[in-house]
């Protein structure tokens, strides 16, 4: 288990390199030169060959990534192009915001799916089943940011009973923060509990059809021990892996989601800067929440060999 | 049947397990299947009953009907009692079966590959019986399944107990299944097919090892096969299942030297001998009907070389032919 564990973390590393490669990369590619948004249309030739100068464009790109690779190292992401700040305050400073919305409908998520899945699993083919299966089918056709407009609507416009938008954090107020965290991480819950119920549901439906299920039953194990244990430990390890791909679409929906209830967090960062061309804060930020995928799913890989004892047998 | 009778070696038998005119169907999409229909057995106090039949003849499904193992639904126990310690455990609530399963009756499988759970060790396995059925705290029960380890003779006990299933080879399991099942030195043990998955070398020794420890415990074994050659090593009776019924039940002699079952004929046909020749060897026509379409009268009537008028008219009764030994066939003599 520690041999499996601690190869299994040594692989992040090359994978961090492929993933901040591919973000500057991507990022070069992208059309649109951000010298020429910053000054303007009209600016004289002479402005934007200077512009470029300070900015390091005129460099080749090798060297750029060079420099830019060596003061990520030293944790140095960059300044902003519009405000000069250092990318990585800009990001700290609005990462908490991200995480606790993001964290928030992760529990919710969870809390919603779990037991739904099991429950789904055990009344299986009954009409309990069926409806649960179809809240799901609904649930996850329904689009995150048309579901924060109608619960905007709802429960801000006609109930009255949470902030339309904005933010406060529940570390300056709890209580305030907690309204505002409502809406925007329930509208992104929905989905992902509707992703993992089903997995909850169709993972526990196979593994009750086990032999070791029949043993367990056979040698006088009380049904609630069979479920919560020789059943859910089966069966939860392919439902973390889902839990760990949805980590990634949940920090992708908070984009919109901070848009909808403008929530001044990473998505609203990444947004702004994507429009400005800011590509030293969209380098960092992409970087930044890649990382957060890659170390979740490091943690879900480690995780799974608890699961299943199998996963890290060595030979 | 009276409570108590004589068998051919002249000692007084006393039923520890009574199944009578026992029911069991699945209602499937294809329509209800009948897997087991009026099925009676008996086991007696510390006798190896065999129970033989082709696959799906009702044989696996009887044994988990009277531990009440059946997945329901989609299979429902239509009618029947099972008459064990003076309970019909057919009419147990769930947390009294409970008590049972795995008390004082076990069970153990065909595939020791896939019959132990791969997230848990096998120690914590084996001490979970004790903390249900003996109420042991968390240590006490997982040193006692060291000893249970040690007991059905695997090297290593210790270690072993902190293995994973995948982590031994399926001899290693299958005796850490029977470390399970006897934990709680069971009154029966039922044991389906225990050795149809292993290799022959371990099979005997599973055998024998099975042999031993109901020696020394006392208990009575239900073995469920298909493998006429471990039935005559090591059961005292047999009954012979065909399309969920009974059709021949008798000592191990009334079996093998004077059946009266045209099937129970078949099945000893069909089993290679060293001392007659191959070409003597014959499988028995036709394949097994569909529990939902079998033939009227007699459900053997379709396969039967012996087959008369009466056959698909009626079905046979269950009737005794001699001391212990039944058969349920319309042959008066054995025409072979």
């Amino acid at each position: 288990m520690l041999k499996y564990t601690i190869r299994r973390l040594l692989t992040i590393i090359p994978v961090l390199w492929l993933v901040s490669a591919m973000v500057f990369v991507l990022i070069h590619l992208v059309p649109g030169d951000p010298v020429l948004v910053i000054l303007g249309a009209a600016a004289k030739p002479e402005q934007v060959e200077m512009m470029r100068q300070r900015l390091g464009l005129d460099q080749p790109i090798i060297i750029q990534y060079w420099d830019w690779m060596i003061a990520l190292l030293q944790g140095d992401l960059g300044a902003s192009i519009l405000s000069d700040e250092p990318v990585t305050r800009l990001i700290l400073e609005r990462m908490p915001i991200t995480i606790s919305v993001a964290a928030v409908a992760l529990f919710l998520s969870l809390a919603i799916s779990l037991p739904a899945g099991i429950i789904a699993a055990l009344r299986h083919n009954t009409y309990t089943d069926y409806f649960f299966m179809i809240l799901v089918i609904l649930a996850m056709s329904i689009p995150s940011f048309w579901l924060a407009l109608l619960l905007m609507m709802l429960f801000s416009f006609q109930l009255n009973l949470l902030p339309v938008m904005g933010w406060i954090s529940i570390f300056d107020n709890f209580w305030s923060g907690i309204q505002y965290l409502i809406l925007p991480s329930v509208s992104l819950a929905f989905i992902m509990a509707a992703i993992v119920s089903r997995m909850t549901r169709s993972s526990m439906l196979e593994v009750l059809r086990e032999d070791y299920i029949v043993t367990a039953l056979a040698k006088g194990t009380p049904k609630r021990f069979i479920v919560f244990k020789h059943a859910l430990k089966n069966a939860f390890a392919p439902v973390m892996t889902i839990i760990g791909f949805q980590i990634g679409f949940l920090l992708g929906g908070t984009v919109v989601i901070e848009d909808v209830y403008s929530i001044p967090g990473v998505g609203r960062l990444i947004l702004g800067a994507i429009a400005n061309r800011d590509y030293p804060v969209v380098q960092g930020c992409i970087l930044m929440v890649t990382s957060i995928v890659v170390f979740v799913n490091a943690a879900v890989d480690v995780a799974y060999a608890y699961f299943d004892p199998r996963v890290s047998f060595d030979k | 049947m009276p409570d108590n009778f004589e068998n051919i070696s002249g000692k007084i038998r006393t039923p520890i397990l009574e199944v009578r005119d026992l029911s069991v169907s699945f209602h499937l999409l294809e329509g209800v299947i009948p897997a087991v229909a009026g099925v009676d057995m008996v086991l007696n106090q510390g006798e190896v009953l065999g129970v033989v039949g082709e696959s799906g003849c009702g044989k696996s499904v009887t044994a988990k009907s009277v531990l009440r193992i059946i997945p329901c639904p989609p299979g429902s126990i239509d009618s029947g009692t099972a008459m064990f310690e003076d309970r019909n455990l057919l009419e147990l609530t769930e947390a009294e079966m409970e008590g049972v399963r795995g008390n004082k009756i076990s069970m153990i499988f065909q595939e020791p590959m896939t019959s132990l759970n791969p997230a848990f060790t096998v120690g914590d396995q084996i001490a979970e019986v004790f903390r249900f059925h003996r109420g042991m705290k968390k240590r006490e029960a997982f040193e006692r399944a060291v000893e249970e380890l040690r007991r059905v003779e695997i090297p290593d006990p210790a270690k072993r107990a902190r293995s994973y299933p995948h982590q031994l080879s399926g001899g290693m399991r299958q005796r850490a299944m029977i470390a399970i099942a006897l934990a709680c030195r069971p009154r029966i043990l039922i044991a389906d097919e225990p050795t149809t998955a292993l290799d022959v070398t371990i099979q005997a020794q599973i055998l024998n090892l099975m042999g031993q420890l109901q020696t020394d415990i006392g208990m009575s074994i239900i073995l469920i096969t298909h493998n006429l050659g471990v039935v005559a090593s090591i059961a005292d009776r047999v009954v012979i299942m065909y399309a969920g019924r009974v059709v021949e039940e008798g000592t191990i002699d009334d079996i093998f030297a004077c059946h009266h079952h045209p099937y129970t004929h078949g099945l000893l046909r069909s089993v290679p001998r060293l001392d007659r020749p191959s070409e003597d060897l014959q499988e028995i026509k036709g394949i097994v009907p569909k529990l939902n379409d079998l033939p009227r009268g007699c459900a053997f009537s379709n396969r039967c070389d012996y087959v008369m008028e009466q056959c698909r008219q009626r079905e046979p009764v269950f009737k005794p032919i001699g001391s212990g030994h039944k058969s349920r066939c319309w042959l008066e003599n054995r025409p072979w």
